[in-house]
């Protein structure tokens, strides 16, 4: 398993460590993922974020990876990473949007090829496998990163989009967040495979296994196979070793399948800590530099809640649109029923406080 | 008024819907040792809604387990086992995720005994939480049971009471062919009843009529039958009798019940809450038509979802679930024709 830092934050491989200043914008990163997610969770218990699972734990996993792409490479992330997609640059104020249920959330950026959340699983790694090679096909150096779960990666979708990838040599790069879970299902029901990096062998493809809580490890190694990616290498598998601290969702309660015991040594292999320490013991960071980028953070956090909170709520006819470029004579028939429903109910509801 | 088929007697017990689909997987795995349950968190935890709450624990890890995560195979491994002698009961934990599954359930599921003449039959259950109502996220409330009823050799039971999931069930597990049986998440905690205790069975193709009347009849199923009821209580007040109908099985459908209800009111309203296009509300629509055309005193009216993908954006998800207004404007209009 490829590491860089111990749990301790000490360098064990001074070869993989990248420069100073990405060192500090994967901190920076973690940090921004990390204030989302307890954010996050606040905002939930006073009703103003949907249901949405929680990552915290998982940054290295999710930063140091997507942030080895630059904004014209893809991203197929699932309903977990919000973190990744928030480190290609997916801005605050539209991922709050999409977890309080609203459309906002759905359009994408123009300048980012980032998908929305994927919830059906596995169902993105083929579409990655055609994202990368429609790129190869028109010329350019740009790639597919999709991700997955542990849980995820026993979807027969999975299989095939790793043989593809293989058997096209398209420039894709797999990420397999091995998370420990899937939902109440420990790895070891899921697979008797012990490492999962290995089935990459089935399928030709290069297969790597990273400490997942090890930013710097994970940005090295995917920084590799982006790379490789790129230069026609094609695809390679990465399994992230990490653990979901953190319920599955807001509203799942893990007492039901794990005991206490069983994650509380991942307290101490906490990611964003790790990097702290060593960045602090690299003289790269001071407690006062630290202060002042979480009070960035937290302005900036702030400033796209307010932004979210603007967005006005759907309409009700809104349902039917962007289901075909033209609407069908059906879809324009059933806008119209809306319509007339919903300003028959508006005009009640008018004379009824008129009265 | 309500009639089931088999009228509850003895001794009952209040539950909810899950609860009475608890009780009937739980009376299933003690009678017949051939009955096993699995799927993803069914297990340990015992299913994301608890419908399968503590039956590992007292029937064991190997008639009730997790499986890993994927549809096709859960499928696929439950058609080995029915073949091989097992009643398998395998739980996709939301309907809204069978796709994965469904080339083993159109290429296979649903063609095994045709292909072999009969020589083997897949006593399988596939049970899935269906629906809206209840604010889930994107693909977790689609209502795919046209696609099932258009699968040849499938059975697709929609239970929409406790005791009727409860009774449903079990014959469904005890069915020599494969049903699939949906079950309305919005139902799962929101009523309760009296549920016989004990092998309870409600037979498969027969509908319930919930509440009697002469003007118009309103044919619905699953999470659609609360709706109807009340649109239809409103309907009472201003006169109207309403009819309605709660298919409970959409294959094979219990058009007797149907057509007789329309001989006798004139006037027909389908409710579900899949989309329009190519529903089954059209089949419902197509049946009345055909054989009871000259009853018809008006339009056959649908009341569905849109043709659009499910919105799962809490602000205006009830714009495309059918609401009892929608379902009361359909009876006037059917009224005033
Ligand atoms: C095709 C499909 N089947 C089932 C589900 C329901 N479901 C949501 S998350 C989950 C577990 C996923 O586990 P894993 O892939 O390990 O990812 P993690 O949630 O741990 O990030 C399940 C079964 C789904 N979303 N899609």
């Amino acid at each position: 398993m490829v590491q860089c830092l111990a749990p301790d934050g000490s360098v064990v491989r001074e070869d993989l460590l990248p420069d100073p200043e990405t060192r500090l914008e994967l901190y920076r990163q973690m940090r921004r993922a990390r204030h989302f997610d307890e954010r996050g969770w606040v905002l939930y218990r006073q009703g103003r974020l949907g249901v949405f699972p929680p990552f915290g734990g998982m940054e290295a996993s999710q930063v140091g990876t997507a942030a080895a792409l630059t904004k014209n490479d893809w991203l197929f992330p699932t309903y977990r990473d919000t973190g990744a997609a928030l480190t290609l640059g997916l801005p605050i104020a539209r991922t709050l949007a999409y977890w309080r249920t609203s459309p906002h959330g759905w359009h994408m950026p123009a300048d980012l090829k980032v998908l929305p959340f994927y919830i059906p699983i596995a169902t993105q790694y083929p579409q990655a496998v055609g994202a990368a090679l429609a790129e190869r096909r028109q010329g350019t150096r740009n790639v597919a990163m999709a991700f997955i779960g542990d849980g995820g990666s026993s979807e027969g979708d999975f299989h095939e989009a790793l043989n593809f990838a293989g058997a096209l040599n398209a420039p894709c790069v797999f990420i397999l967040q091995n998370n420990g879970w899937a939902i109440s299902v420990p790895t070891r029901a899921q697979t008797r495979a012990t490492d999962l990096s290995r089935r990459a062998d089935g399928y030709g493809i290069p297969g790597v296994r990273v400490d997942g809580n090890d930013a710097l490890a994970t940005y090295h190694v995917t920084r590799e196979a982006v790379d490789r990616a790129r230069g026609g290498g094609g695809p390679t598998l990465i399994e992230t070793v990490t653990y979901r601290v953190k319920p599955h969702t807001v509203a799942d309660d893990p007492s039901r399948y794990r005991s206490e015991a069983d994650t509380a040594g991942w307290d101490a292999k906490d990611p964003v800590t790790r990097l702290r320490t060593h960045l602090l013991n690299a003289g790269l960071m001071t407690e006062a530099s630290e202060a002042d980028l979480l009070a960035e953070i937290t302005a900036e956090f702030e400033a796209a809640l307010a932004e979210a909170d603007s967005y006005p709520e759907p309409t009700p006819a809104e349902i039917l649109d962007h289901v075909f470029a033209e609407p069908t004579p059906q879809l324009k028939k059933q806008r119209a029923e809306i319509l007339a429903e919903h300003a028959a109910h508006d005009q009640a509801q008018d004379s009824k406080e008129q009265a | 008024m309500t009639a089931t088929a088999t009228p509850p007697t003895g001794t009952t017990k209040t539950m909810t819907m899950v609860a009475a689909i608890n009780d009937a997987l739980d009376i299933a795995l003690a009678a017949d040792d051939a009955v096993h349950i699995f799927g993803e968190d069914v297990g340990v935890m015992g299913g994301v809604f608890r419908a399968t709450d503590g039956l590992q624990a007292k029937h064991g890890q190997e008639r009730v387990f997790d499986t890993p995560l994927a549809e096709a195979a859960i499928v696929g491994m439950g058609i080995g086992m029915g073949l091989a002698g097992l009643k398998p009961v395998a739980e996709i934990q939301f309907a809204g995720f069978l796709y994965p599954a469904l080339d083993q359930i159109l290429s296979h599921l649903g063609r095994y005994r045709h292909r072999t003449r009969s020589r083997y039959h897949l006593p399988m259950v596939i049970r899935a939480p269906y629906g809206g109502g209840v604010h889930t996220p994107e693909q977790h409330a689609d209502s795919p049971e046209a696609i099932l009823a258009h699968t040849p050799g499938v059975k697709v039971v929609i239970p929409s009471t406790p005791a009727d999931a409860k009774g449903l069930l079990l014959s469904a597990i005890n069915d020599p062919d494969p049903v699939f049986f949906f079950e309305a998440i919005k139902l799962y905690r929101s009523v309760k009843e009296d549920v016989p205790v004990g092998d309870y069975r409600v037979p498969i193709g027969k509908a319930r009529v919930v509440t009697e009347g002469d003007d118009v009849t309103v044919i619905c199923y699953g999470g659609m039958v609360e709706v109807a009821q009340k649109a239809a209580a409103a309907a009472t007040q201003a006169g109207i009798g309403v009819e309605v109908i709660d298919l409970r099985t959409l294959v094979p459908m219990d058009t007797d019940t149907v057509i007789a209800s329309i001989a006798k009111t004139g006037r027909a309203v389908i409710v579900t809450e899949a989309p329009r296009t190519a529903g089954f509300h059209s089949e419902i629509a197509a049946v009345i038509a055909e054989e009871a055309i000259e009853h018809l005193r008006a339009p056959i009216v649908r009341v569905t979802g849109f043709d659009a993908p499910y919105p799962p954006f809490t602000a205006v998800e009830d714009v495309y679930r059918p609401n009892p207004l929608r379902v009361a404007k359909a009876i006037r209009q059917v009224m005033d024709y």
